[in-house]
């Protein structure tokens, strides 16, 4: 059975017929051809398909694109501004080496910028526990920790 | 002038095409008519396979071809071959059994790809592997290595399920000195059986074209040189120079990518039987199953002393699981890198050896970050704590009392040690680590009803293996040196070309910042290439922490080529003898003369030569260098790890974690913090979380990430590390290798920690919660 799904993507309208079984991720890549946002698992542990629905943090292989139906979805590619330049949380990440083969990064990224939004001035402890479902396996979170804090303060509550 | 860029915090060149979601990974590459691959895999850990049907998935909508075992038997298609042969202690060649890429006949662990679907689209040929059915006469399995032998045989060629039996040393002389030791100390354990998951699953997509005969594979791979030579000559006979292997961004590795898989080969294949490329994403309960998987050993291990808590000797027996088939590498890790790296430290004279290598109905078993080093490690770093405990002497005074201090150093396990200063980053460690506070700290646990413990592990590793014909002689396969290129552009930017594979390790800064360090050059004005056979002359690829030593050292002497023509071509245009040419950050010059060129104005000179020495002198400034090693790196430090224990949960908190290594010469501090980092976090997942379980019928119960722990943010806390610079002697950049000692140093230091804690001489990996608060009711009982 196919639809048609209709949302705003990074600020831009996006629409297609689909199965109905697609999933928001699937849309987004295979689609849209958005590859920023990837996936590395199949049990909605690792996080690394993190993306904003309406302004919140959802792993976006956990619903189907159908109930993203009309919603504001941005992903990784939505971030910087449109001139290239990183936003905030983006160059935290980039000064504080918080990435290294980059793969979960777009997931930390959306995951961090909703976190960042109510905790303009976090610990050390609220981040590790903002990051229970984003799984990193280069970093040890040590340097992730440092960029979601940084980046956190560089942003003052908004996105 | 430029300020110099070894040793300084440069960030990273990639960053940015990650943090945007510009980064190309395998799986985001898609092809014009691209389709799509399923594998079927076996539900069983042994089986025959009577019958497969495939008429219903073949009818499935999209669905363009199923394959099984018989059609690439049909087409000749080869089995995997394994890389390293090791002979055995009879003088006879290990077991290789055959390890076809679709199962032929029978199947041998959980997992082991049966047929494949390939159809328009990914959930069309998922669809239809569901609709193959088949037939399968189940047979016992095993997948304990101590219960392979006398278990139903995996393999006509291998019997009693043995590969191998290996030992290293003077068994005799061991003996002898156990004989007249005053003290012995024993332990028996289990290095726990791990999976890699790298975060970006195995990827794998195929083209063909009937225009030239050639292939492309795009694959997520550590080695694409490697890979391509392999799958070429041994499994699919193709000519090397009609297949284009392409390692494009690849999201971690740690080990895990080096090897040829069955998926590569056969999606290759596949993809000139239907002329249309093809493309397989593993998921993550595939990636269980089938990505290599690590350590698995059980060990009895002895330490002989003398009553001054001097080494006498060591004795080593090791049952090493292989897993169902021969991964690309899997001989050599429990041998060459295991049994050799067992003198640690220390100046222990007499050590002895030996490995039983067996087949069970397990997912094969390969290198995984450290791989061997770390299993030699806990052997060495758990006995040493063990016995000065029974000692009762400090634990870092046994070690002073048995560190070698005088380089080079020929170990009794094959190795010698070119250089290190082991007291250097002990001390160190001990002063970050406030070891000194200890006792203050371990009672303010106590009164909050915590017990606190203090553990230590002084590794060593060794990197960059080589040199090929030593290797060769031990039964390496493959040549391990490293290939590089310098293109100096006409305007004198610089492109490198180098066979070490990034992903993750951030080559493409650490690189620019060695050559264009060397060249006096502007970071901006180096591109560093990899990952790709169409562009790159050869490599030899990423692990075993070799690309800076190797890789690193390939560049170096290709870039001394081009400084070398530079200055024939820089004499030509001052008119003055080479002999006289000095070349000094980005400038030739006339030694006692204010003449100079530009390094932008030899190359323009070399690439327009209207000015220039043709007589003499080839045009073009490109210089290729191969660097093969005298000697492995030998990088080491000293880790100390605190744990506090919930007496009432038996949850573990590392409580501080103080990491001092000696890398030799670093070039990019914060990549290698972030080295450190990540390796130490894999290192306490293998000691607190992380571990395979198989019921007893094989089936890997541990098979997704939510009953297979990776640590989380809130298991590992920021860690407090430094470094010591003690320069590898033997190359012309005295770096020795990062990547991996993390994962080497840290699960003895935290189980030395824990068992301290706890008052326990061992407990096993993982020590999760329920196994240490199981520990703690045995011990009040």
């Amino acid at each position: 059975m196919s639809v048609k799904v209709s949302m705003k993507v990074n600020g831009k309208s996006a629409s297609a017929e689909v199965e109905a079984r697609t999933l928001l991720v699937t849309f987004i890549r295979e689609n849209l051809r958005l590859t920023g946002t990837h996936v590395g698992c199949d049990t909605a542990q690792c996080g690394a398909c993190t993306v904003l629905m309406n302004g919140r943090a959802i792993k976006s292989c956990s619903i189907v694109a159908m109930q993203a139906e009309g919603a504001d979805i941005m992903t990784i590619e939505g971030v910087a501004k449109p001139d290239g330049t990183l936003h905030p949380m983006q160059q935290a990440f980039k000064e504080n080496h918080g990435l290294q083969c980059g793969f979960c990064t777009p997931g930390m990224v959306m995951n961090a910028l909703d976190f960042a939004r109510s905790h303009p001035n976090p610990t050390e402890k609220e981040v590790r526990e903002s990051l229970e479902g984003n799984l990193c396996r280069c970093t040890g979170y040590h340097n992730i920790v440092k960029s979601i804090m940084a980046g956190a303060r560089a942003m003052g509550g908004k996105i | 002038m430029n300020a110099p860029l070894i040793g300084a915090r440069i960030q990273r060149k990639e960053d940015y095409r990650f943090l945007t979601g510009a980064g190309q990974y395998t799986d985001d590459v898609a092809l014009p008519r691209q389709s799509h691959a399923a594998f079927l895999r076996s539900p069983h850990a042994h089986a025959h396979i009577k019958n497969i049907k495939t008429d219903d998935a073949k009818k499935s909508a999209g669905v363009l071809a199923v394959y099984t075992g018989a059609d690439l038997a049909a087409a000749k298609v080869g089995g995997l071959p394994c890389g390293w042969l090791i002979t055995d202690v009879n003088g006879q060649p290990m077991k290789e059994p055959p390890y076809p890429a679709l199962a032929q006949g029978k199947v041998r662990h959980v997992g082991e790809r049966v047929a494949v679907v390939i159809a328009e689209t990914a959930a069309q040929a998922r669809d239809a592997a569901e609709l193959i059915e088949v037939d399968y006469e189940v047979l016992p399995a095993v997948t304990d290595g101590m219960k392979a032998k006398g278990a139903a045989a995996l393999h006509d060629i291998a019997p009693d399920n043995s590969c191998y039996v290996w030992a290293l040393g003077d068994k005799a002389a061991v003996d002898s000195a156990f004989a007249k030791a005053s003290h012995i100390t024993k332990l028996e354990f289990v290095n726990n059986r791990l999976v890699p998951n790298a975060i970006e699953p195995r990827s794998a997509n195929a083209s063909y074209s009937r225009a030239d005969d050639g292939y492309t594979l795009y694959v997520a791979s550590q080695n694409p040189h490697v890979e391509r030579l392999l799958m070429t000559a041994f499994v699919l006979g193709l000519p090397e120079n009609k297949v284009r292997v392409v390692a494009p961004d690849v999201g971690g590795g740690f080990g895990s990518k080096i090897y040829l898989y069955p998926e590569d080969v056969v999606v290759t294949w596949a993809s000139k039987q239907l002329n249309r490329p093809v493309k397989w994403t593993s998921d993550r309960s595939e990636a269980f199953v089938s990505d290599a998987h690590g350590r698995d050993h059980v060990t009895v291990a002895e330490l002989a002393l003398d009553k001054n808590g001097k080494f006498l000797a060591m004795r080593v027996k090791t049952t090493a699981n292989l897993g169902a088939y021969l991964s690309t590498f899997a001989s050599c890790i429990p041998t060459i890198l295991y049994a050799t790296l067992l003198a640690g430290q220390y100046t222990t004279p007499l050590i002895y050896c030996e490995v039983n290598a067996v087949f069970t109905n397990t997912t094969p078993v390969d290198a995984y970050r450290g791989a061997g080093r770390p299993e030699a490690t806990y052997v060495v770093e758990r006995l040493v704590e063990t016995a000065a405990r029974e000692l009762k002497l400090d634990p870092v005074e046994i070690r002073r009392r048995n560190f070698i201090k005088a380089f080079p150093y020929q170990t009794p396990v094959a190795l010698c040690y070119d250089t290190g200063n082991y007291e250097a980053t002990l001390s160190a460690a001990l002063d970050m680590a406030d070891v000194s506070g200890f006792e203050k700290r371990k009672q303010e646990s106590l009164n909050k009803n915590k017990l606190r413990g203090i553990g230590y592990a002084c590794y060593i590793e060794a990197c960059g293996i080589a040199p090929s014909n030593v290797a060769g002689s031990l039964g390496a396969r493959a040549g391990l040196f490293e290939a590089g290129e310098i293109r100096v552009h006409p305007t004198g930017t610089v492109t490198v070309f180098t066979g070490s594979h990034s992903h993750g390790q951030g080559h493409e800064t650490t690189f620019a910042q060695v050559v264009a360090d060397r060249l006096g050059l502007a970071l901006e004005a180096v591109e560093i290439v990899h990952g790709d056979t169409s562009k790159i002359l050869f490599g030899m690829g990423t692990y075993g922490s070799r690309s800076l030593a190797v890789g690193g050292t390939a560049i170096v002497k290709a870039l001394d080529k081009i400084v070398a023509k530079g200055r024939k071509i820089a004499a030509h245009l001052m008119e003055a003898a080479e002999a006289d040419i000095e070349y000094d950050r980005g400038v030739f010059k006339v030694a006692g003369t204010d003449k100079q060129k530009a390094f932008g104005e030899v190359a323009f000179a070399a690439y327009v030569p209207h000015n220039y020495p043709l007589d003499k002198l080839e045009p073009g400034l490109n210089e290729n260098a191969f660097y093969d090693p005298t000697n492995f790196t030998f990088p080491a430090g000293t880790y100390v790890c605190e744990v506090e224990v919930d007496r009432d949960t038996g949850a573990t908190e590392i409580a501080s974690f103080t990491a001092v290594d000696d890398f030799g010469k670093v070039i990019n501090p914060m990549i290698v913090e972030g080295q450190v980092h990540g390796g130490l976090a894999q290192g306490i997942g293998q000691a607190l979380t992380e571990g395979c379980r198989y019921d007893d019928s094989g089936q890997l119960v541990t098979g997704s990430l939510a009953d297979y722990c990776i640590p989380r943010a809130g298991d590992v806390p920021s860690f407090k590390i430094d470094t010591r610079e003690t320069p590898c002697t033997h190359n012309p950049l005295g770096v020795k290798g990062c990547g991996e000692a993390g994962a080497i140093g840290a699960p003895a230091a935290v189980m030395n920690a824990l068992t301290d804690a706890l008052g326990v001489k061992d407990l096993a990996m993982p020590a999760t919660a329920q196994t240490v608060w199981r520990t703690l009711q045995r011990k009040a009982a």
